[in-house]
């Protein structure tokens, strides 16, 4: 085995993750910084110029206040998540993110406008974009903030280290560079986690070469939740996960359609099922007072849909894409004008494909698809892990100041804005829970937010934190192990001494070792079908969840024995290893919660309504004891700052 | 393949500083045979067609053929990223070509400013206010519960 470097960083503030919030995080951290000479440092998995959920690009921003006001826009997170958010974040964020908008557009960002020169809304909180290069911008304002050598790219944090005197601290962490052998060992102050959420915990739909077409990206490995989590961090509503309606197996963006073409979706056989579900008698009114309003919640639409594939025997679900073209173009005064409104609306549509999910326009051209011409199909999705979307898990993270009651403040505020119950640990974006539809926009806003706070918790906290340095040399070894591993067996079998034309997408069958392909297929497996995954219809009982917690206990007991081939190897051992953290954090939360909270979402079989006497007004909490491997449960109180007397919609 | 690399257009980048795919690829999928100067994406299946190795090719060489799972053969959405526009060719199956062009950026590359055009706010470290704040809001005060 080739021998690993050891490269020691020292700094104040590190930001793990420079994806939205990341970026956010830079930004303003480093005007902190520059004024208090705090060193900031940025390490990315990745090339901060295209890394994270946006890389690819994307066709709205989905936060923009525009004139609302923060309680506005708390009354329709709190009614799409079914009751479920913190006030005190959701609100946070809110009063900020018009400003980050702007500076985006300042960064050079186009945002569509209309002849008087206002934003082109979507909906009443979406902005649309020529958001090609969102990423690249932002990340360009990032860099130019911290400085390029303060940015350290193709670097995977794995592990968090703990202050040697103080185990509910955070001292350093270490990573290993995903190109060359060299293992990474950071010391801090302070540090934000905002890798991101989890992709691949659950079986996706498409499991050959189409694997890696999920709706949310591939690197998103549940990183930062492993991070917080292993830290010691409180977690909250590692349950509610999200699952998005999407066009069928290419998973593109249904939001344009929806909000801005206002097209309808209906059955197979033309059941209006949401028009239906509110109706005077309809299923939404099992799911009061949440499923009365619009709103719908985007998992009662999930669960509308699912009633009408599953139960009914009525799907695919369309979306009549053809219908909403033609109402629009209709509009128009003569056949000139017709012309070019259909011109029009054919860019618009097409490129919000091509801004953020291109398979879909390769979908459509490969089975000749014009949208209008005919309706095409929406699925519901498998679940991820995703705090900045129509989500909740994340840590459990302190909120501002001044955002309280009196009563919340002794539960949502301990000193510095969004870090978690490990002292220097802050999270942001994806790695906050309960502080959900923040998207783009909101993450980078929350990102801004935290490292503000950071920056004063190091200004605060001026003396460096030491880990344990037999900890690291431990943890040094158990880094590499999955390349030792292989090293050691590979000559046990023929496959592994043979001479091979393809070395790479050949898995090799031996009985010391498991390759990171078949953990994660064998951690798909036992999530798809115990703990509500597409494969069961989304259902589950405590009987399949313990049943999985038995298999996820075996399945951690194999995880130190994973190969790896080669470097990027190590990096799909460790992601793995990542993602089997939340997969039982998530499987516990799943367990303790007993109701069906969000429908479309999971299904408790056993459990199968609301239950507000019991569960209506309590977060559910986990904390995790990395050195005997256990969990704790708990809840925590769901305070209302504001109460909210109509909902405001989309 | 997701996206593939045609043999006799890649040439490894060898006059520039990296390997431009390399250096792109959010989930490190490109790998360089550097005895043939030829790059190939290795893991095909955790490829999510985000398109920036075909974006960032100096020859364009490398393309993307849609996830043999659902997707039937012989169409191609091609892009031609520009410093201000993106030019796109989607080719349907049945023949039918369509080109759009669409606005990526506003300023030139490189100069996005951190403050985003509005200079620094009187926000301190024990207050709420953001570095650009109020200006970026655009507001006179950042909100507060009561307000």
């Amino acid at each position: 085995m080739q021998e690993f470097k050891t490269i020691e960083v020292s700094t104040d503030f590190l930001i793990i993750g420079p994806g939205m919030a990341g970026c956010g995080a830079a930004v303003e951290g480093a005007h902190w910084a520059k004024e208090n000479d705090v060193k900031v440092t940025v390490v990315d998995k990745a090339a901060m110029e295209r890394s994270g959920a946006v890389g690819m690009g994307l066709s709205a921003i989905n936060q923009y206040q525009g004139e609302n006001s923060p309680v506005d826009y708390l009354s329709y997170v709190r009614q799409d998540l079914m009751g479920f958010c913190r006030d005190d974040l959701v609100m946070d964020i809110s009063r900020h993110v018009n400003g980050s908008v702007h500076m985006f557009e300042g960064y050079g960002l186009p945002i569509w406008k209309d002849g008087e020169g206002n934003y082109v809304h979507e909906g009443r909180w979406q902005l649309m974009i020529n958001g090609e290069s969102y990423k690249a911008i932002l990340a360009e304002a990032a860099k130019n903030a911290v400085g390029m050598d303060n940015v350290i790219e193709r670097v995977f944090v794995v592990r968090l280290l703990l202050d040697k005197n103080d185990k509910n601290k955070v001292a350093g962490a270490i990573g290993f560079s995903v190109r060359d052998p060299e293992i990474y060992v950071f010391k801090f102050k302070a540090c934000l986690a905002c890798a991101g959420g989890a992709v691949h915990v659950f079986k996706p739909r498409s499991t050959g070469e189409g694997l890696g077409r999920a709706w949310y990206p591939p690197w998103n490995a549940g990183s930062t939740s492993y991070l917080t989590t292993t830290a010691g961090a409180e977690m909250t509503s590692q349950e509610i996960v999200f699952i998005p309606g999407r066009y069928k197996d290419a998973y593109g963006p249904v939001g344009a359609w929806f909000l801005l073409f206002k097209a309808a979706a209906t059955s197979a056989t033309g059941f209006n099922y949401m028009a239906e579900g509110l109706a005077e008698g309809g299923e939404l009114h099992n799911w009061p007072p949440y499923g009365e309003v619009k709103p719908i919640p985007t998992c009662l639409r999930n669960h509308l849909m699912m009633i009408e594939m599953f139960q009914k025997g009525d799907g695919p679900i369309l979306i009549h894409t053809d219908k909403a073209i033609k109402k629009i173009a209709d509009g128009a005064p003569d056949k000139k004008a017709y012309k070019k409104e259909m011109k029009k609306l054919e860019a618009e549509a097409w490129e919000d494909f091509l801004d953020m999910t291109i398979s879909q326009a390769i979908l459509w051209a490969s089975k000749d698809v014009f949208p209008e011409q005919g309706p095409s199909e929406i699925q519901p999705s498998e679940p991820y892990f995703i705090g900045s979307h129509s989500g909740a898990s994340g840590a459990w993270c302190s909120g501002p100041e001044d955002i309280q009651t009196e009563e919340s403040k002794k539960e949502y505020f301990w000193g510095y804005n969004r870090m978690t119950t490990v002292k220097g640990l802050f999270a942001a974006g994806d790695g906050v829970g309960l502080s959900s539809h923040k998207f783009s926009s909101g993450s980078f806003t929350e990102g801004r937010i935290a490292a503000k706070a950071a920056i004063k918790y190091c200004l605060d906290n001026p003396e460096m934190p030491e880990f344990d340095s037999a900890e690291v040399d431990k943890l040094k070894e158990q880094l590499v192990l999955p390349l030792k591993h292989y090293e050691e067996h590979t000559a046990y079998t023929t496959l592994g001494t043979a001479t091979k034309k393809y070395d790479m997408p050949v898995e090799e069958v031996n009985p010391n070792y498991i390759t990171p392909k078949m953990a994660i297929f064998r951690l798909n497996k036992i999530m798809d079908e115990y703990v509500a995954g597409w494969g069961t219809q989304y259902t589950c009982s405590s009987i399949t969840l313990n049943i999985a917690l038995d298999l996820l206990k075996l399945l951690k007991e194999d995880l130190p024995k994973l190969a790896a081939r080669n470097l990027h190897e190590l990096m799909r051992c460790w992601e793995n290893v990542h993602r089997v953290q939340i997969a039982e954090a998530h499987t516990r939360h799943k367990l303790f919660r007993e109701e069906t909270r969000w429908p479309g979402y999971y299904y408790r079989s056993d459990f199968r309504k609301m239950d507000n006497d019991k569960w209506g007004k309590v977060f559910v909490n986990s904390v995790y004891d990395a050195e005997k491997d256990e969990f704790t449960m708990l809840t925590r109180p769901l305070i209302h700052l504001v109460d909210i007397k109509e909902v405001v919609g989309m | 393949m997701p996206s593939f690399v045609i043999d006799e257009k890649c040439d490894g980048c060898k006059g520039g500083d990296k390997t431009a795919c390399l250096y792109i690829c959010p989930n490190d999928l490109m790998v360089l045979d550097a005895d043939r100067m030829k790059a190939y994406n290795c893991e095909p299946d955790m490829c999510w067609e985000c398109y920036n190795c075909v974006k960032i090719c100096p020859t364009q060489a490398v393309e993307v053929r849609g996830y043999a799972d659902f997707t039937p053969l012989g169409a191609s959405v091609v892009p031609m990223r520009g410093s201000e526009d993106i030019m796109w060719t989607v080719q349907f199956r049945g023949g039918t070509i369509k080109r759009f062009k669409f606005p990526i950026r506003t300023t030139p590359e490189g100069e996005a400013k951190p403050d985003g055009g509005f200079g620094v706010g009187p926000g301190t470290l024990d207050d709420q206010l953001l570095f650009t704040e109020p200006a970026s809001l655009r507001e006179d005060k950042l909100w507060t519960l009561g307000d």
